[in-house]
């Protein structure tokens, strides 16, 4: 195996599971462990298992201030997204059918948006500026008569820019229109504070906060209320909204990750700061890299950067020791660069060259220095072999040459 | 990306050692060489070709070549196969190459065959750039 020799530094994908919450996760599976259904009412099994449940819907509650009983348990951020999205859309479409995203939302949110589409509704899709940020104004000017929910994202998965959510959600409230944020990116990076937050609804994942894959939660917040329509029907579980036997050891990932999260945030923080300190210096250093994403307005922990003149992939394979992804389009299915990149307005062939470099709670300062080390090397060699690098060291302006686009 | 070993080795190879690999450029003005650059920036793959030629009986024979191309692994891969294969061919057989048989040799997966068809744009364009200047 190779994965011992691979750096990793793509945790705004997914992150490892602290060994901390593998453990006690391992405590509700086996004979010996909890193993009960918490929805057994009839005897101990049942009630221990449940106990845990709550416990854990207490610290994922306490990580973002609110009450444990607006939080619902989803299969993951996806599905709290769809839950969220749907949810309100169906509930509420005899008050109106227009909802306002952005064009830079995750798909999980954008996919859902197309659905209700086909479904008679009526969706805004708002630009983001050149940095990646959505404006509380743009978002003023985009409701109607008929708005009925805003969905937009916290942090950006790929750019880590971070939208202001009291302002949006001021302007929401003044409208009496429903608003969800998807922070799957958020937890554990930066405060959360929904007793003060005028949001209504909010998605989280676990992975993306050392816990495992496959849980995650649907904020709705109970005063004001919102209600939503489920999507999931059977037992009843989750006060209706999302039926399903709970997944206790799932479940208690996810609250012992998020109970780690609130605690040793600050730490992390100072941690990823310095490396992303270190890392821009170094990186900036290569000539024509460019930031995707407001510096001055995102998270530390994720840096995208384009490398003119060279092609993601290409750079990807050749970073063969280094886990990183990319906006270019031949990592992807669809052969379409990264729909997030442009949207900001970048030229495709900046999108085409970028990599997102994501840190987190494993990384060392080891790991960040051979990775620059290589970045460099390989980015040098890279343009070596680039016609455009040439053409651009012979003077040519590529956007004056006529291309053979086949 | 399910790539072969292959495409891995032979993207691999190019760039630790790009001069083995006929990675660099000739004179394009000079009279016995041809270039050929196809693809486009924004499509995320630029290649350039450039062969060496010499008159031998009543044809030319591809004596050099040169090559850089902008894009993905697999993409590299191919200029660099589509090379090898150049060296020592007259022009008549270099327009034979088809790109199926870069296809081959790397075990190209379907989605990167776009690759190949662009290699085997670059040699024709090379080729007809080379004949409009004998």
């Amino acid at each position: 195996m190779t994965i011992k020799s691979t750096i990793y530094l793509d945790y705004a994908s997914t992150t490892p599971v602290d060994p901390r919450v593998a453990s006690k996760m391992m405590q509700y599976l086996t004979p010996d462990g909890e193993f009960g259904n918490p929805a057994s009412r009839s005897h101990r099994y049942g009630w221990k298992a449940d106990d845990a449940v709550e416990e854990a819907r207490s610290h994922v509650a306490n990580l973002v201030n609110c009450d444990p009983r607006e939080i619902v348990w989803t299969s993951g951020a996806t599905e709290a997204d769809n839950l969220a999205v749907k949810g309100v859309a169906r509930f509420y479409k005899s008050k109106g059918n227009h909802i306002i995203t952005s064009k830079i939302e995750h798909k999980a949110v954008l996919d859902p948006c197309r659905q209700l589409e086909r479904e008679g509704f009526e969706v805004t899709y708002l630009e983001p500026d050149e940095g990646g940020i959505i404006h509380p104004k743009q978002v003023k000017e985009a409701i109607q008569e008929n708005t009925i929910l805003v969905s937009l994202m916290h942090i950006n998965n790929e750019l880590g820019t971070l939208n202001d959510l009291t302002a949006i959600g001021e302007i929401t409230r003044e409208a009496g229109i429903f608003f969800h944020v998807d922070a799957a990116q958020s937890t554990g990076k930066v405060e959360i504070d929904l007793s003060s937050l005028p949001v209504d609804l909010m998605s989280f994942s676990a992975h993306k906060t050392y816990g495992p894959k496959g849980i995650g939660a649907l904020f709705v917040r109970r005063k004001p209320r919102v209600r939503i329509e489920a999507l999931i029907h059977g037992g009843g579980h989750e006060r209706g909204m999302r039926s399903g036997t709970l997944a206790p050891h799932q479940i208690v990932g996810m609250g012992e990750a998020f109970r780690i999260a609130k605690e040793e945030m600050k730490a992390d923080h100072i941690k990823v700061n310095a490396f992303h300190k270190k890392f821009l210096e170094e990186a900036m250093k290569i000539e024509h890299a460019y930031i995707n994403g407001d510096l001055n307005n995102k998270v530390p922990n994720i840096l995208n950067i384009s490398f003119n003149f060279v092609e993601g992939e290409s750079l990807i394979m050749g970073l063969k020791d280094i886990a990183v992804s990319s906006g270019s389009a031949c990592t992807s299915a669809s052969l379409e660069p990264s729909y997030v990149l442009r949207a900001l307005g970048r030229k495709d062939e900046l999108a085409h060259s970028s990599i997102r470099f994501s840190f987190g709670r494993f990384t060392n300062e080891s790991e960040i220095n051979q990775t620059l080390s290589i970045l460099h090397n390989v980015v040098d060699r890279l343009r070596e072999l680039s016609p455009l690098w040439e053409m651009h060291l012979d003077g040519i302006d590529l956007d004056t040459v006529k291309w053979d686009t086949n | 990306m399910a790539y072969s070993k292959k495409v891995v080795d032979k993207f691999e190879n190019t760039l630790n050692n790009p001069q083995a690999f006929n990675v660099g450029r000739f004179d394009p003005s000079e009279e016995n060489v041809g270039t050929g650059m196809v693809g486009a920036p924004a499509c995320g793959d630029v290649m350039k070709l450039q062969i060496k030629c010499e008159p031998s009986g009543n044809t030319h024979v591809i004596k050099d070549v040169k090559f850089k191309t902008y894009g993905c692994g697999s993409a590299i891969a191919s200029s660099s196969e589509l090379v090898e294969m150049l060296i020592g061919k007259t022009l008549e057989e270099a327009k034979e190459i088809k790109n199926k048989e870069i296809v081959e040799a790397l075990e190209l997966p379907p989605i990167k065959i776009h690759c190949s068809v662009l290699a085997e744009d670059s040699i024709k364009q090379a080729i007809e750039d080379y004949e409009s200047k004998q």
